[in-house]
């Protein structure tokens, strides 16, 4: 699905990734664990094509050269960040976001786009599920939403987009054990042998919800340790102190 | 739905402005200049009354003592006024056609690729349209039809011969003949503009709308609207506006005055997109407007809604004088200015009666070299008491080569009042676009959903029909503006 190559990434001269190596399959769900500072939210915007950084390496998608494309490009060949701290729209409601977003992705796919009819139908499912008031879908994007309820709205993009390949920045930080059931049953009911996952978080927590079929530690941008789920305890138990020089 | 997107259907064809055509067609000009044989020229032209002519006149004369104004922020070389056209019609509509099917094909074809269809069988359902092509209108669709509930609705041309009281009674009654320069100017050379005069109790079945084309070239415009709302009723009214793509600058300077009676509302809306000038900043038009309501009557209400994305500079102000007990102004406007664009724009609300109340919604968006003022004023007089004013402007800025500035007067003299002022100036951050094109939008739909979002409470006061294609219109006037 995915394959990273000796990936650098440096802003202002400053290198944050040096020489990253992640190769993830299809149906996949990776975890990155790492201290601050290691480069974990570099690696996802460098992932989804955020401008500004001066980057290096390889990152093959789909045997597609995945530096090559733009950030909007990619989301429609089907990568997904669910951010750390979603980003505020005034005056933008969000279901009308969504059916934008959704009828770009579908569009650059050859599928029609959906009329507003059609798209509330699907949209009020999914909302459903991850337990989302229709009221959450007037009110403009983000714009007031609790900490909980702009990580939802994440998950609710993520299962209207259907991507095939999601990465989560840090979404259980600033969540409650209610909201982190949710969000986890969430990303769960979209786990399929078509959908892989890299999962960044601070804390092991997360991972007893969604269960990981590889654990990374990523210290001073780079990979340092590769392990199953266990590796997570590990570091729940003994901090990152082992693996750092 | 439909008859919104016809009619503003034009904007959305590319990033390049799509009405820069020229219309090839035999005119009537007069020779260039500003002269009192103008002014009799274009009387005669109008078959007006002796008392219309002498009007004009006595503007002509004090328009000689008269100084152009240089107070506003965008600065212009200096216009000549003798070197420019004050009327130009196609020669076919010297004798008035005498049904719309009779009109000069290319006239049609024009009106048609604007979007707007004015022979009979095709005309837009619901919206009365009158066509001004340069110094003419030339034609009004469903006047029949309005006329049965007594609603007049044609050129103000027409209405000086048909009703002269209500001209002789209004006009300049709100808009004093030497209030400024280009007001007394266009007292003197007005050419066409519409007319409508709705009767009491009677609320306006449909919208009535004027389409504005400049087509000559070295062509002032200067248009002239009058709308009486009497006792109890209710109208909404739509101004559009466009023109050819020039290397040179052209002058519009049109003067609009709205009359709301006890209890009646007026509801006027403008979608601005004057051919802007190109990106360089070269050509484009002089939009220098007088707009003013007075709510003369108690309970009465004069609402303003513009969109302005063209003209090379924007200079105008549509007021409210809140004369009548209770009675209320409104001012939403959307001013967006891209490349080397200039607006200074805003609106003034005069609160003269008690328990006078006035909202000003202000959206200013600057893009590439462009710089956007709101310059407005809220006027308290000493018998306005009770009186209200709520002002809220928001500026957003696209790069960094732009500006953006709030220039807001309050003159208070009841200490009843109350008056609040809002302001805020915003940035589309990296980190907005970022997220909108993760999400597959590409990076001008994602500027222009920001920007829509910024705009929403205004673009929502535009009628139904026109409101989803201002959206469009708004991204389309910020294309090329990041990146």
């Amino acid at each position: 699905m995915i394959d990273i190559k000796n990936l650098r990434a440096s802003v202002d001269d400053k290198e944050i990734l040096k020489g990253l190596n992640l190769k993830i399959g299809k149906g996949e769900v990776h975890a990155i664990m790492g201290p601050n500072g290691s480069g974990k939210s570099t690696l996802s915007y460098v992932l989804s094509g955020k401008e500004g950084y001066n980057v290096s390496g390889e990152i093959q998608f789909n045997k597609k050269n995945l530096l090559e494309l733009n950030a909007e490009e990619r989301a429609r060949e089907g990568i997904f960040l669910a951010f750390q701290y979603p980003i505020e729209i005034p005056g933008v409601f969000t279901n009308n976001f969504l059916r934008t977003s959704l009828n770009s992705v579908r569009k650059a796919n050859g599928k029609v786009e959906l009329n507003a009819i059609d798209f509330l139908k699907i949209i009020k499912e999914k909302a459903k599920e991850l337990n989302i008031g229709e009221e959450m879908l007037l009110r403009p994007l983000n714009v007031g939403f609790s900490g909980g309820e702009k990580k939802r709205n994440e998950i609710l993009q993520m299962s209207l987009l259907e991507p095939s390949f999601v990465v989560m920045d840090e979404t259980d930080s600033g969540l409650d054990i209610d909201a982190l059931k949710i969000v986890s049953n969430g990303v769960n009911s979209l786990r399929d042998p078509e959908r892989s996952f890299l999962i960044i978080t601070h804390y092991q927590r997360l991972l007893n919800y969604i269960k990981p079929d590889f654990v990374h530690v990523l210290s001073e941008g780079k990979i340092v340790k590769t392990g199953d789920w266990k590796l997570a305890l590990d570091l729940e138990d003994q901090g990152y102190g082992q693996f750092i020089n | 739905m439909s008859n919104g997107q016809e009619f503003i259907k034009n904007y959305k064809q590319g990033s390049d402005y799509a009405h820069g055509f020229v219309t090839d067609i035999e005119t009537i000009d007069v020779p260039k200049g500003l002269s009192k044989e103008v002014v009799h020229f274009i009387s005669k032209q109008k078959k007006e009354p002796q008392w219309m002519l002498n009007w004009r006149l006595k503007a002509f004369d004090r328009l000689q003592s008269m100084k152009e104004p240089d107070w506003q922020k965008p600065k212009y070389p200096k216009i000549n006024y003798q070197d420019l056209y004050y009327y130009s019609a196609p020669k076919s509509l010297t004798d008035q056609p005498k049904s719309l099917d009779d009109i000069d094909p290319e006239i049609r074809k024009t009106y048609e690729k604007l979007g707007i269809p004015l022979l009979e069988q095709k005309k837009l359902a619901g919206i009365a349209v009158d066509a001004v092509f340069d110094s003419v209108s030339v034609a009004t669709t469903f006047k029949d039809k309005l006329n049965e509930i007594g609603v007049i609705f044609c050129s103000i041309s027409e209405a000086t011969r048909e009703h002269p009281e209500l001209v002789q009674k209004y006009l300049g009654s709100v808009i004093p003949m030497s209030d400024h320069f280009f007001a007394t100017l266009n007292s003197a050379v007005f050419t066409d503009g519409s007319f409508v005069y709705i009767p009491p109790g009677v609320r306006c079945p449909m919208e009535l709308s004027t389409y504005f084309r400049i087509n000559a070239s070295n062509t002032g415009q200067f248009e002239r609207t009058l709308i009486i709302a009497d006792k109890g009723s209710y109208v909404s009214y739509l101004e559009g506006c466009t023109a050819p793509m020039r290397d040179e600058n052209q002058l519009h300077a049109a003067n609009v005055e709205l009359v709301a009676l006890d209890d009646a509302e007026i509801k006027y809306s403008t979608v601005q997109n004057w051919y802007p000038g190109d990106k360089e900043g070269n050509g484009g038009i002089y939009n220098f407007v007088t707009k003013r309501g007075a709510c003369r009557g108690k309970n009465s209400k004069i609402s303003w809604t513009q969109v302005e994305t063209g003209s090379a500079i924007t200079w105008k102000y549509p007021s409210c004088i809140l004369q009548g007990d209770n009675s209320q102004g409104e001012f939403y406007s959307v001013a967006i200015t891209n490349n080397y664009q200039k607006a200074d724009t805003g609106t003034k609300m005069i609160h003269l009666g008690k328990n006078t109340r006035s909202k000003i919604i202000s959206k200013g968006i600057s893009a590439g070299h462009a710089d956007n003022t709101y310059r407005g004023l809220v006027s308290i007089h000493p018998k306005a008491t009770g009186a209200k004013n709520y002002t809220q402007c928001d500026s957003l800025l696209v790069g960094n080569k732009c500006g953006a500035h709030t220039i807001p007067y309050i003159e208070n003299k009841n200490s009843t009042s109350e008056i609040e002022h809002e302001a805020t100036t915003s940035k589309i951050s990296d980190d907005q676009l970022f997220y909108c094109r993760q999400r597959g939008l590409n990076q001008e739909e994602s500027v222009s959903l920001i920007v829509n979002g910024f705009c929403k409470e205004v673009l929502q006061q535009l009628p139904m029909e026109f409101a989803v294609e201002a959206q469009k219109l708004v991204g389309i006037s910020l294309e090329g503006s990041v990146g």
